[in-house]
């Protein structure tokens, strides 16, 4: 069974990022880029399932600049076959713009399973696995937490609101990966080399047949509102008093 | 042409985040119609119809919306799509799962997460765990939104909508549940309370976090959360979970215990009114977001903060 992950080079988690001052956008210059925090998840998953003999390769890919590059030879490093480049230049891709490109390297591939990130950390839309699916027509399991494959079949504990709901689905079909599937390895260095050999193609979004335009215009991106924060009180019974008389909120 | 919100609901009852949703529809402005898709969910459908500004409300009442499966509430919601301008439901984790099958069925954009409405087509979302907030038009002939349910307040009473049946959508047979664990608690629903008393990594054990944090939520009335490093360290269930990837809260006190405040902790919570933080650690970023932080030993703070109360 191949399996199919797709990544998203994104900027690093502990960055925190800040909008321009002409709100054209956010500051990205010269900050340290990463894989996805949910993708590094999902590319785990797949790579367990092979070392269990349940997945026979496992395929990464990746839509953006040629600097994703980075981002497939980090999923190589930690155990991915093979890698794809859908390199779209420097145009913005849109959820829906990467759902089609990853249709479009479906029909190629014919995965049996796609593990995607639930959310990339940069646009937060939390949407790319689900369109996946419903472009597909193949059912999804959208935040798992635990993932069991057997006879075609799989398996898959959700988080959702009020606690944990179990899925069964039929292949193929997206699973999309929340924060508890599993605690993703480090490359170890020997794989980093290894990595640099393994096979990474590339193609594009006109060589795919994919219209990826974006559908959002982005006005403005602003500074949320700042928050008057950084006060202390001296002790338990200063608190007690400054939330009864003036916050009033107890 | 009117707008299509789709009621987050368990059949017997709206969940009380729908309320939010139809002030979003409110402010994109147009007949708001509320799409009831469920099992024996009349119920439901009838507090559909008595809140305010609903013109319609739609049931669709069939077996296989029992289970709220994305793959069959997706089919429903783009066979009556035409009709509409605006689909628009809560992000909670059942509006993410289904509404991008709906966006992409329809071949347009959504838009997640939407904080505020400033026109027909032009929205407020939050992005990089609300750092940066990035306004959005939309030029698709159908607007697809999840909106931030705290950032709308919620519709009044008084409404009384007739209520229309609907067919189901032909059963698309593609999941099916097996099992649900649903965390049973007494306390207030976490993105609805008013008070949310939060514990992270600092309280040390699962035992410690009920020990301390349950008297204090008990005599606060409040709703019990938690930070990633406390729900990856096994100490609370994880729909216990505050921030960019868990729960988004924005209660009217926030008192934060044992929590560093990590950026993704944060874009969860930093829109409640008033934070507390107690913790050891002065040089932690939960304190610059504090209203009123408290430099303590959570495990003397705590307890005398419960005895003061």
């Amino acid at each position: 069974m191949k399996v199919l992950v797709p990544v998203k080079r994104v900027v690093d988690a502990n960055i925190k990022v800040r909008a321009k001052a002409d709100e054209t956008g956010v500051d990205l210059a010269n900050v340290k880029m990463a894989m996805n925090p949910f993708d590094e998840i999902a590319v785990e998953e797949a790579v367990r399932l092979k070392e269990k003999g349940v997945a026979t390769e496992v395929v990464v890919v990746s839509c953006g600049s040629s600097a994703c590059q980075e981002t497939l030879r980090t999923a190589l490093a930690v155990g991915a076959d093979r890698a794809i480049l859908v390199d779209s230049g420097e145009v913005e891709l849109q959820p829906l713009a990467v759902a089609k490109l990853l249709k479009a390297v479906c029909a190629a591939e014919q995965p049996q399973l796609v593990i995607a990130g639930k959310q990339a950390i940069d646009d937060d839309a939390n949407q790319v696995g689900q369109m996946l699916s419903a472009l597909q027509g193949w059912p999804q399991a959208a935040f798992a937490s635990k993932v069991e494959l057997a006879d075609g079949k799989a398996k898959v504990t959700r988080e959702i609101d009020g606690g944990l709901e179990t899925l069964e689905i039929s292949l193929p079909a997206v699973i999309t990966a929340d924060l508890r599937l599993n605690e993703p390895r480090y490359a170890k260095l020997p794989d980093v080399m290894k990595a640099k050999k393994k096979p990474l193609d590339t193609t594009t979004p006109a060589a795919l047949g994919v219209d990826v335009a974006p559908r959002l215009a982005t006005l403005k991106v602003s500074e949320p509102p700042k928050r008057q924060g950084g006060g202390k009180v001296a002790d338990v019974a200063d608190l007690v008093n400054k939330l009864k008389n003036e916050a009033k909120v107890i | 042409m009117a707008i299509l919100v789709i009621a987050e609901h368990d059949h017997a009852s709206l969940k009380a985040v729908t309320k939010n949703a139809l002030t979003a529809a409110a402010k994109i402005g147009g007949d708001t119609h509320l799409l009831v898709a469920g099992s024996n969910a009349s119920a439901a459908a009838a507090q559909g119809a008595a809140c305010a500004g609903v013109a319609k409300v739609l049931l669709a009442d069939a077996p296989q919306y029992a289970d709220q499966s994305a793959e069959n509430i997706a089919a429903l919601v783009v066979s009556l799509a035409g009709a509409y301008s605006h689909i628009v439901t809560v992000a909670s984790s059942a509006g993410k799962n289904f509404m991008p099958r709906v966006a992409a069925l329809l071949d347009v954009a959504q838009i997640s997460d939407v904080t505020e409405v400033q026109a027909a087509d032009t929205f407020v979302r939050p992005i990089y765990a609300g750092n940066a907030l990035a306004t959005v038009k939309s030029a698709d002939r159908i607007k697809v939104l999840t909106v931030r349910a705290t950032a709308f307040d919620a519709v009044g009473e008084g409404g009384s909508a007739p209520v229309e049946s609907i067919g189901a959508a032909e059963d698309t047979g593609l999941s099916k549940v097996s099992g649900r664990e649903l965390t049973k608690s007494e306390r207030p629903d976490l993105g609805a309370a008013k008070i949310v008393v939060s514990g992270g990594r600092g309280l040390g054990s699962g035992e410690n976090y009920r020990k301390l944090l349950e008297p204090l939520a008990d005599k606060l009335g409040a709703a019990l959360g938690a930070s990633r490093a406390a729900v990856d360290a096994g100490f609370v269930p994880n729909d216990f979970q505050v921030g960019q990837t868990g729960k988004i809260v924005a209660p009217q006190l926030y008192i934060a215990v044992g929590i560093s405040g990590a950026i993704q902790h944060l874009a969860g919570m930093k829109d409640s009114k008033v934070i507390v933080a107690i913790n050891k650690n002065a040089d932690e970023p939960i304190f610059q977001v504090a209203d009123y932080g408290l430099v303590a030993d959570l495990n003397e703070a705590v307890p005398e903060l419960v005895s003061k109360l």
